[in-house]
């Protein structure tokens, strides 16, 4: 399938000039037409922020929510109709700051849906403030003395908590980008792939140069099926030791899904919309209340 | 010594029994058991319960009804009161009088004064320890009732074993025990001369559907084509939480329990943008957390039926009470302007059909529809011959999308038809941002008035489909002097409190629909020399809802908010006062 598919030729893109999102949406057009996974077959999910536009610039399904809460509306579509491919897409505000709840609960249930996160380690659309996972002493128009908590780490909060499919790769990469995402799209279950992504314009700490030199690729030593063995690579980086990893962390195997766990496709897939109330049911339940 | 003489209840068409004790003791238990008995037993029934937020201790009361009429309603007057605890007696002081007979042990009795009360020892307790614990004394109980009020002993024992057969054969077995214990003191009682009761029994009324308010609701979400629910639990509305999780292998539905009330409303949208028919239950707090997700339904059009079970606020307030405090929470819930459907039910055909109804008109406008019910209409049970589905059928209103499909294209009355993504060739996009007819983001600010206009032009078909209420007088006659208004549980005490009255000058208007509401409100206002509003609230809410889409002013508020319905006997005595003005 061409990329091209997915272009959305009247789309005004509010991102600045050189911002690493365009990167990743190149990536992500490109991982989904190797999958030959059409924009019918897909939803996009998002919130707000820089990130939570993507999905206005990716020609598909959208459902462009609010800030923090789009893990619940991409649970509930892919439980409502498990036929859809549900791609949330967030920045690290977004997902990690305001949503930080449905982050835990949403990895907890295991729905199959792919979460990226757009992280960048700032505020982009309200101009500069520090996000989660802003890096201590990075000063910004709200943290005038620099930030001093501890960033959030994702990966580790994720690779805790059992999720399934845990993955960081680099927008300065587009092979790398563009295998993480299908792999984590293949995936059956709940996949989240966090992309470390430049902020020209609010971070200027940050950079690509900076992604370059505090990055390295995982090779082969690197085994994702051991929990332990990811969380240690998951805490690489981070209070400033050593570099942070790229690849994929962890891979839980054998996991049933959130849809798979609903009695109500246990023995039939059908979407809800498609399914009738039962009256001749409804009149037993009623008529149940009739005796003790 | 001045000694009382030894006094006789005498108790008939209608009889008031109250149990109260701990919690802890097994209350909810009694009622269970005393509905079903006495409606097995071939009488009408209601029950209605006041209890403590906690899980020990306090005082916690069960009414029981039980009449050759029906009842539905809520009334102070106690006729047999068994007092379980020693806090009983206090606890409900207001509303015993000296025909109330007291049932108790000695331990309960006595510190009673007996000149003040008419008591009547009863070893429920003493008993119950020699079973093996104090909580045998609730199946004690209800087996003296039972008893006393001539139901069958075999009923008894059925409805013991189909409530304890899942706790074991010894726990069952001891229960069965309980049982005939509690028989053997009714039958003490009815030898002492002390009671005499009589109340027709009609064997026909054994057949009839017995159920609570929250069960008339979740009935109805199942035929209004609710397939998906997610919730957080919250005291009144957990029970719907309960029933619908109950029935979601049965009726092929979603249930999940969310993290949090963000989740919840925000996982509604999903399922329904998705195409399934969606809901979301909660009270008070819990409803405040939803009320960001609320606008996101206005904005992206998508249905969504949230049900409300009121109790009093603010914040925590009284977790178990009962309140109509959340009207204008609801009616302004959610940031910007867009439509909205608040229907509140005061009876169960009501609450079957409202609630039916809101999945259908949350579809064929694509807003958020409110389902206002309280503690006590969510927790009240009453009998009634039968809940007819046979009309209530589910509209459907989805269509399949061409390729060129546009979810917000801009039509006459404001409706956009609706698609769903995997249902046709086009795309589905929708967004909280404004959005172009396609649904992406814009900020053409002409588009934007557009977009406005088009979302609040629906309210035009929506206020023309609003259901005027439900008119009531005694007489035949058209006209009235004072209009009685009321909405959702206050329903059936004033109905009963204007039967009883027979004063031909008033009528009753009761809203099932407090907004929008019908333009025949107005002129049936307009009638009346005096108009008196009921409420559980302490700013007379809908007082000034009404005054808002009228204009017209509601001359007196009756407002009680201290987290109990209002009785019977209050509302007849405020109708008395104003009859003497």
């Amino acid at each position: 399938m061409d990329p091209e598919i997915f272009e959305m030729e009247n789309a005004d893109i509010a991102w600045c000039p050189g911002c690493g999102d365009f990167l990743i949406l190149k990536a992500l057009k490109q991982a989904l037409a190797d999958l030959e996974l059409g924009p019918e077959k897909l939803v996009l999910v998002s919130g707000i922020g820089q990130a939570g536009k993507l999905p206005h610039y990716l020609k598909s399904n959208i459902f462009n929510g609010l800030h923090g809460r789009s893990l619940s509306p991409a649970t509930a579509i892919k439980a409502s109709n498990p036929d859809m491919v549900v791609i949330d897409v967030s920045g690290d505000g977004c997902m990690y700051g305001e949503g930080g709840n449905h982050f835990m609960h949403t990895i907890r249930r295991n729905p199959d849906i792919t979460n990226i996160v757009l992280n960048n380690m700032v505020y982009g659309l309200t101009k500069g403030q520090a996000s989660p996972t802003s890096q201590k002493d990075f000063e910004t128009p709200f943290q005038v003395d620099g930030v001093f908590e501890e960033p959030f780490n994702p990966l580790a909060v994720a690779i805790t908590l059992g999720a399934s499919f845990v993955a960081r790769t680099f927008a300065g990469d587009i092979p790398h980008m563009v295998d993480v995402l299908k792999k984590a799209i293949q995936h059956k279950g709940y996949s989240l792939v966090d992309i470390f992504q430049p902020c020209v314009t609010f971070n200027k700490v940050n950079t690509f140069s900076w992604f370059k030199e505090n990055t390295y690729l995982m090779d082969d030593t690197h085994n994702p099926y051991l929990k332990i063995e990811a969380l240690k690579r998951a805490l690489e980086g981070n209070d400033g030791e050593g570099k942070f990893p790229l690849g994929i962390f962890y891979i839980k195997m054998g996991q049933s899904t959130f849809e798979e766990n609903l009695s109500v496709y246990k023995k039939d897939k059908t979407p809800l919309f498609w399914r009738k109330v039962d009256k001749n049911k409804l009149k037993t339940l009623i008529d149940s209340k009739r005796s003790l | 010594m001045l000694v009382k003489p030894m006094s006789m209840i005498k108790l008939e068409e209608d009889v008031s029994l109250v149990l109260c004790g701990e919690a802890g003791q097994g209350i909810q238990s009694v009622e269970n058991i005393m509905v079903q008995a006495l409606k097995m037993g071939g009488y009408h029934v209601f029950s209605t319960k006041e209890y403590m937020s906690r899980v020990r201790g306090g005082q916690n009361s069960t009414q029981i009804r039980a009449s050759s009429k029906r009842v539905k309603a809520y009334r102070d007057r106690i006729d047999i009161l068994v007092a379980l605890s020693k806090g009983a007696i206090p606890h409900l002081e207001k509303r015993i009088t000296e025909n109330t007979l007291i049932l108790g042990d000695e331990e309960v009795l006595q510190d009673m004064d007996e000149n003040q009360y008419t008591l009547l020892k009863a070893p429920f307790i003493s008993k119950a320890k020699k079973l093996g614990g104090l909580i045998f004394s609730n199946v004690i109980a209800a087996g003296a009732l039972s008893c006393i009020m001539g139901v069958d002993k075999e009923i008894f024992d059925e409805l013991i074993t189909l409530l304890f057969a899942s706790k074991g054969e010894k726990i069952l077995e001891k229960d069965l025990k309980a049982g005939v214990k509690g028989y053997d003191i009714g039958k003490k009682l009815l030898d002492s001369g002390r009671i005499s009761i009589k109340i027709d029994k009609n064997p026909a009324i054994s057949k009839e559907i017995l159920i609570n308010g929250t069960q008339a609701v979740g009935l109805g979400c199942i035929s209004g084509g609710c397939k998906f629910i997610s919730a957080y639990p919250m005291t009144p509305s957990s029970p719907l939480q309960v029933f619908m999780a109950d029935n979601a292998s049965e009726f092929e539905m979603v249930f999940e329990q969310a993290e949090d009330e963000i989740a919840a409303l925000n996982m509604a949208l999903g399922a329904s943008y998705a195409g399934a028919r969606a809901m979301t239950a909660t009270s008070g707090s819990g409803f405040a957390l939803m009320q960001e997700a609320v606008g996101l339904a206005g904005m992206i059009e998508t249905p969504v039926v949230i049900y409300i079970a009121q109790r009093p606020g603010p914040a925590v307030g009284l977790p178990t009470r009962t309140a109509q405090e959340d009207l204008n929470l609801a009616l302004y819930s959610g940031p910007g302007e867009f439509p909205r459907i608040i229907y509140a039910p005061g009876n169960f055909k009501d609450a079957l059909e409202l609630s039916h109804k809101s999945f259908n008109l949350a579809e064929k406008y694509q807003i958020p529809v409110f389902i206002l019910s309280d503690q006590y209409m969510a927790d009240i049970y009453y009998n009634l011959p039968s809940l007819d589905i046979e009309n209530l059928d589910v509209e459907d209103y989805l269509v399949e999308t061409d390729a060129d499909y546009k979810r917000y294209i801009l039509t006459r009355d404001g409706i956009s038809p609706r698609g769903i993504p995997g249902h046709g060739k086009g795309l589905v996009c929708v967004d909280s941002d404004e959005h172009d007819e396609e649904g992406h983001i814009t900020e053409d600010l002409n588009l934007r008035t557009l977009m406005v206009d088009k979302r609040l032009k629906k309210m035009d078909k929506i206020r023309k489909e609003a259901i005027p209420g439900e008119f009531f007088t005694t007489s035949n006659s058209s006209s009235y002097e004072t209009l009685i208004l009321g909405w959702g549980s206050t329903y059936w005490p004033l109905k009963e409190a204007l039967l009883e009255m027979e004063n031909d000058d008033l009528a009753l208007l009761h809203f099932k629909q407090l907004y929008p509401l019908s333009s025949q409100v107005g002129e049936l206002i307009k009638k009346a020399k005096k108009s008196v509003m009921f409420e559980n609230n302490a700013q007379g809410q809908m007082a000034h809802l009404v005054q808002m889409e009228t204009g017209l002013k509601i001359d007196h508020k009756v407002l009680k908010y201290n987290g109990m319905p209002f009785s019977v006997e209050e509302i007849l005595a405020v109708l008395e006062t104003l009859e003497e003005e």
